[in-house]
């Protein structure tokens, strides 16, 4: 691989050397500015808040149909889910078995939209509008009992949405 | 493996636990005159015809080749791989076969696979690596770009949270060791360390976790701590001295070293820092670990110390009495090991067995111990303890902790019985 003689032995030169502390200049500096208006569209990560959600809403509503048309013929047409697929719908964590669904165990509305919108339907993910997203979510969520059919959610309110389980979860994150 | 059938020279052997365990220290010092003696009855048993050169010495053999294969006399080693997934296309896994297997290195071919989205075709001209959110300027690189950064080589190994879950249903399947435990590998991993592109970039104050996504279908995301992220963790190139296979991340992947597997998102494409985990799917739905209470942990990220026989494992089968090797892997999310014991009595009694490795942080250690099979029923264990002091706990401890129906995390002790038939069983003992 080619590389500029000063390169060369800057990389020989601290070869043996990954700290984070490694001075700006010791390293190859071989990255491309970028901004973050040219990832829109591209980085579909969407957090708890709400940061990252784009703009467009949906209803239960508006949703039925494309639920119908895209995700039902796996998750079954009240969200029951099926052989080898989630259930979307009912459950819950004490039950024995436990049965562990979108309504009962997500913590966050955040996930879901982010889930579908990066990964459902799995034969064409990244294939739905980010209105019928939108949509889909809340048709999930009112199947769930947790918005009436007709409440708009957006990047606004669907945020606000506090899932039954957000408190479920402990943070075993600096266990390490 | 050797044989003893000299009843008196058996019994010379230093016993350091039940049901045959003995020294291996003894054994090899018995040097060449006492193994002689110890296998001489076979010897003389055999064949007494004259030897033939064989057919293969009286002739040139093939050329060379541009890339090897196995022999094809090996038979076949293959990974376990599941049938397609109907539903869910692409996602699915392929399992070491870890019984078929000797040291500590998997060979590309057979290390294990899970997938969401199956396995993308990647032209690594037209891959990008962007680093972006709380950092000071986002940076984009290609894969010709991480090539010319400074390297580092290690071996890890790599293990999905779900591996071992077979383990914790109800009853014991029979099944192989590879079945139970193959989503299991370790390699030597090369490439670029994280902290030296994050630095490039500039870490922002107030950064503390790093969100990772890949380039497949289901753009599979994961977060971790910065401060694990700064540690350890790199960008992997190269797998065993050569590019990274497709199924692995080509061309690129996290490796984020003793953690579930998960977190090393392979086909890496996106590097956001951000204040906070993204609680993406695959970090609340799936890889959450259901309590007897109906919370969850989230996030346990090294994995538990454990081991497991592999040889002798699940269907197979003793052909003979006498001097067997017992041999297995010991591995641990939080350091070296340091340690592993063997029981030949169900976990009544113990022996250390022979560490044959390096000892190295956060990969395979083989270990091995003598024993010898007297014909009587067995259940052979192994224990492994690491260098942070924990002990591989008993399946019973594990599965206490858990509600019955989580998969995840399961490292207990792995129970091989073996019935007077020589027959080998995964057996809850």
């Amino acid at each position: 691989m080619f590389m500029p003689k000063r390169r060369v032995l800057i990389a020989l030169a601290f070869g043996s050397l990954f700290s984070a502390t490694l001075a700006a200049q010791e390293t190859p500096h071989l990255g491309k500015a970028i901004s973050e208006e040219q990832l829109q569209g591209w980085d579909l990560i969407i957090s708890p808040d709400g940061e990252g959600l784009p703009s467009g809403n949906g209803t239960a509503a508006q949703g039925k149909e494309i639920y119908e048309q895209q995700c039902a013929a796996c998750h079954g047409l009240e969200g029951q889910g099926g052989a080898g697929v989630p259930g979307l719908v009912g459950g819950s964590t004490k039950s024995r078995p436990a049965l562990l669904t979108v309504g009962s165990y997500w913590p966050y509305t955040s996930t879901l939209y982010d889930y579908v919108r990066r990964a459902m339907p799995p034969t064409a993910p990244k294939s739905l509008s980010d209105t019928q997203v939108y949509q889909i979510v809340a048709y999930i969520l009112h199947l769930n009992g947790l918005v009436d059919e007709d409440v708009v959610l957006d990047s606004v309110s669907l945020p606000r949405i506090e899932m039954p389980n957000h408190a479920g979860f402990i943070d075993r994150s600096q266990v390490q | 493996m050797s044989e003893i059938n000299n009843q008196n020279n058996k019994e010379s052997l230093e016993r350091v636990a039940a049901n045959g365990l003995i020294n291996r220290r003894h054994l090899l010092g018995l040097g060449l005159a006492g193994a002689g003696g110890l296998i001489s009855h076979s010897v003389l048993a055999a064949d007494s015809s004259r030897v033939e050169i064989p057919a293969w010495s009286k002739m040139p053999g093939r050329d060379p080749s541009g890339y090897g294969s196995p022999s094809s006399f090996v038979g076949s080693y293959q990974r376990l791989a599941g049938a397609p997934n109907a539903v869910l296309p692409g996602s699915g896994v392929s399992r070491t076969p870890l019984h078929l297997l000797q040291g500590n290195i998997t060979p590309n071919s057979l290390h294990f696979e899970r997938h969401h989205s199956g396995i993308p075709a990647i032209d690594p001209a037209q891959h990008r690596l962007v680093i972006h959110g709380m950092v000071r300027q986002p940076l984009e690189f290609s894969y010709e770009d991480l090539l010319a950064y400074p390297m580092q080589s290690r071996i890890y190994f790599l293990e999905c949270s779900g591996n071992s879950g077979a383990n914790t249903s109800a009853t014991a399947g029979d099944s192989s060791a590879a079945a139970i435990h193959g989503l299991l590998s370790c390699s030597e991993w090369t490439g670029v360390s994280l902290a030296t592109l994050l630095d490039e970039a500039g870490i922002a104050e107030g950064a503390t976790w790093v969100t990772s996504t890949g380039a497949d279908g289901a753009s599979m995301g994961r977060s971790i701590p910065l401060n694990k992220a700064l540690r350890d963790v790199f960008i992997a190139l190269y797998q065993n001295g050569e590019p990274i296979r497709p199924e692995q991340g080509y061309p690129m992947r996290l490796f984020v070293p003793g953690w579930e597997g998960n977190v090393s998102v392979k086909w890496l494409t996106q590097i956001k820092l951000a204040d906070s985990p993204a609680n993406f799917r695959d970090e609340t739905s799936k890889y959450t670990d259901l309590l007897p209470d109906g919370k969850a942990l989230q996030f346990t990220f090294p994995m538990g110390v454990k081991s497991l026989i592999t040889s002798p494992s699940g269907q197979m089968s003793l052909r003979r009495q006498g001097l067997h090797e017992v041999s297995g892997v010991a591995w641990s999310g939080s350091g070296a090991i340091s340690r592993v014991e063997v029981s030949a009595d169900g976990g009544r009694s113990w022996a250390d067995a022979h560490l044959d490795g390096t000892g190295q942080d956060l990969a395979l250690t083989r270990f091995r111990i003598p024993w010898i099979w007297e014909g009587g029923p067995a259940v052979l264990q192994s224990r492994a303890t690491d260098s942070a002091g924990q002990v591989q706990p008993t399946r019973a401890m594990v599965l206490a902790n858990y509600d019955a129906t989580n998969r995840y995390h399961f490292n207990g002790i792995q129970s091989w019985s073996v019935s007077a038939q020589g027959e080998v069983k995964n057996v809850y003992a």
